[in-house]
């Protein structure tokens, strides 16, 4: 039961911040890209203010995967930098704690633009 | 506009027009479809800690601790991302799913190896290089700058 | 020469004859309801390895077709007047690099089939110029990458938003020979109504398609049941209805029957196509390929081409400008 209430908790926290996304999407003229920013630094808010780190609890992956979780990180990254290093951390604990994300996108990317090409999209129907 | 023949057309109203006329997407549909995928998603990326932080593993891929475990999954929620996009899946994911799949951060590599792989044309240096960044850009620009705000904010408290 | 009529209307004195036309197309516009009368269909990359050679490939192939199929010699053609999306009009200009004749190229966005026509019926009108070729190129891949996404990117498409067609249309106007002629022809005037919406397109260029047809009639004195066609460029099935609403407005009532437009009719709405086609490819394509055999066959004498463009750049979106519209009208009738 507990493992049940738990994979529960991470699909219900993903699938509503996926959800509210979506409401923006269809609802305004905002491109997905800006979407995502204000996802970064909504994640960065709300963990300043002690509130994701609630929506972790509960969300688990649910709330660490989708975007919001990539502010969290930064937010959580930054703080426990300022603790250990002082002045120095706030520089130097966001990114070394997505850095692994971004890294790994980076590398991958440069792999695949080497062995792999944009398909042409303008064939099947249903958009394919 | 002493020429204009649309005599009976103004900017508002023709803004009003357009309301009308124009096609809505399926609100609900489209939320549902988001809710589901961004979920199973979220849920894969679950299932992947687990296993790492299982028993027999937990020993072999040192993730005892929670940020190396958390750290993991991230990277292989990027792989699968990456992978998929190379392998020229995730758009046709995309078009579903929406929301769904860009709002994980598998969508976050989907946008910085798609952009890679459109610019391979442009060459590895000024193509891949600097266009690599064109969607995650500003994603990585405004995170790690209002996590130097936050920083500071928490600094100047806990001094 | 040619005389003017009323406000913006030039009516052509001399024969000006669509003497030829030839059209390629891509994958998913030959899958569309106008299958059928495409009759060379190719990849979006023509076999290349960039989409914007692939383009180019498209420009010099539908000419070389063009010239195979007329019996006019190549060294007779006067001049070329080209154009497509890309910036600086790179395809038609790379494209008919080993064309030996002379060249212009145009710009007018989505409106530059009909741009090229009315310059082209005006030169041979104007006499010294016998045989001049206007063709007009858009490609999907090339301008999902200008204008919007990488092809890969996992996003959804806005449901007014147009589907770039990949195609390539192209005529020989001549001063002699079979055909149906081009009779008048109305240059467009811009018209801006604030819309600063890329994913609305047809809301943007609805306004001008509707001046211009109002201004073409009123020039002309003509009642829109003179024509047995009336074709606007790529306005989509949202800017179709808008464009027919406009004219209603103004007191010209355009049925179903009479009034069509070419975004609509090329894509099945199932093809995940949104609101229709666009693209400079996507007029020039379907005139080509089908309204012209429409008017060969005697279905249709009398048509009146409208295409449209959109004058934005992927600059001036960013900076949120609203998007200027502008439309051309062509009379093309079997006399």
């Amino acid at each position: 039961m507990d493992i049940f209430l738990k994979y529960l908790g991470v699909f219900v926290v993903g699938g509503i911040l996926c959800a509210i996304a979506q409401v923006l999407i269809d609802k305004t003229k905002l491109t997905s890209t800006r979407i995502l920013v204000m996802y970064v630094v909504t994640g960065v808010f709300l963990t300043a203010i002690g509130v994701y780190d609630k929506i972790v609890d509960i969300g688990k992956c649910g709330a660490t995967i989708p975007l919001m979780g990539f502010g969290y990180s930064l937010c959580k990254g930054v703080f426990s930098a300022v603790d250990q290093y002082g002045f120095r951390g706030i520089f130097t604990g966001g990114l070394a704690d997505v850095a692994t994300g971004i890294v790994m996108a980076v590398f991958f990317g440069l792999i695949a633009s080497f062995i792999s090409k944009p398909k042409s999209k303008n064939r099947s129907r249903n958009g394919g | 506009m002493s020429k204009d023949n649309l005599t009976e057309l103004n900017a508002p109203e023709y803004e009003k027009m357009k309301q009308r006329q124009s096609m809505k997407s399926n609100l609900l549909a489209d939320c549902v479809i988001a809710f589901v995928s961004g979920g199973f998603i979220c849920i894969i990326a679950q299932v992947f800690k687990d296993i790492i932080t299982s028993q027999k593993l937990v020993g072999l891929l040192n993730t005892a601790d929670e940020k190396s475990a958390s750290a993991l999954t991230v990277l292989f929620m990027v792989f699968l991302g990456a992978l998929l996009t190379t392998l020229n899946v995730y758009d046709n994911i995309g078009k579903v799913c929406g929301a769904g799949s860009i709002v994980p951060i598998t969508g976050f590599a989907n946008s910085i190896v798609s952009s890679a792989m459109e610019f391979r044309s442009e060459g590895h240096i000024l193509g891949v290089g600097a266009q690599m960044f064109i969607c995650a850009g500003p994603v990585i620009v405004y995170g790690a700058s209002s996590a130097v705000i936050a920083g500071l904010f928490y600094f100047l408290f806990t001094m | 020469m040619a005389h003017k009529k009323g406000n913006q209307t030039f009516i052509l004195d001399k024969p000006v004859i669509i003497r030829h036309s030839a059209c390629i197309v891509g994958q998913k516009e030959s899958e569309g309801p106008l299958g059928k009368y495409f009759d060379q269909k190719a990849d979006d990359d023509f076999g290349m390895d960039t989409w914007e050679k692939g383009e180019a490939k498209f420009v010099e192939s539908t000419y070389k077709k063009l010239l195979s199929g007329c019996d006019v010699e190549e060294n007779l053609i006067d001049c070329i007047l080209a154009g497509d999306l890309l910036n600086q009009c790179t395809s038609s200009a790379c494209g008919l690099k080993e064309s030996g004749r002379p060249f212009f190229g145009l710009y007018g966005a989505c409106s530059t089939m009909a741009e090229s026509l009315v310059n082209g019926a005006l030169l041979v009108d104007g006499g010294g110029i016998n045989n001049a070729v206007c063709m007009t190129s858009s490609n999907f891949c090339s301008a999902e990458k200008q204008f919007r996404f990488p092809l890969e990117l996992g996003c959804q498409r806005a449901p007014n938003s147009q589907w770039t067609v990949t195609g390539c249309g192209a005529v020989l106007l001549s001063s002699g020979g079979n055909g149906p002629r081009i009779t008048s022809v109305t240059p467009g005037i811009i018209r801006d109504y604030e819309i600063s919406d890329t994913n609305n397109m047809g809301a943007a260029m609805a306004p001008a398609a509707a001046s211009t047809i109002l201004s073409h009639l009123a020039d002309t004195e003509r009642d829109i049941n003179y024509y047995d066609l009336v074709m606007t460029g790529d306005l989509g099935i949202t800017g179709r209805e808008l464009c027919r609403e406009i004219l209603k407005k103004h007191g010209v009532d355009a049925p179903k029957d009479i009034y069509d437009d070419c975004g609509a009719i090329i894509f099945d709405p199932e093809q995940g196509t949104c609101a229709g086609g666009s693209g400079c490819g996507c007029c020039a394509s379907v005139l080509c390929a089908y309204l012209l055999k429409l008017l060969e066959q005697k279905h249709i004498n009398k048509l009146l081409f409208v295409a449209t463009g959109a004058l934005m750049s992927a600059v001036s979106t960013k900076q949120g400008e609203p998007i200027p519209g502008i439309a051309h009208a062509v009379a093309i009738e079997n006399v």
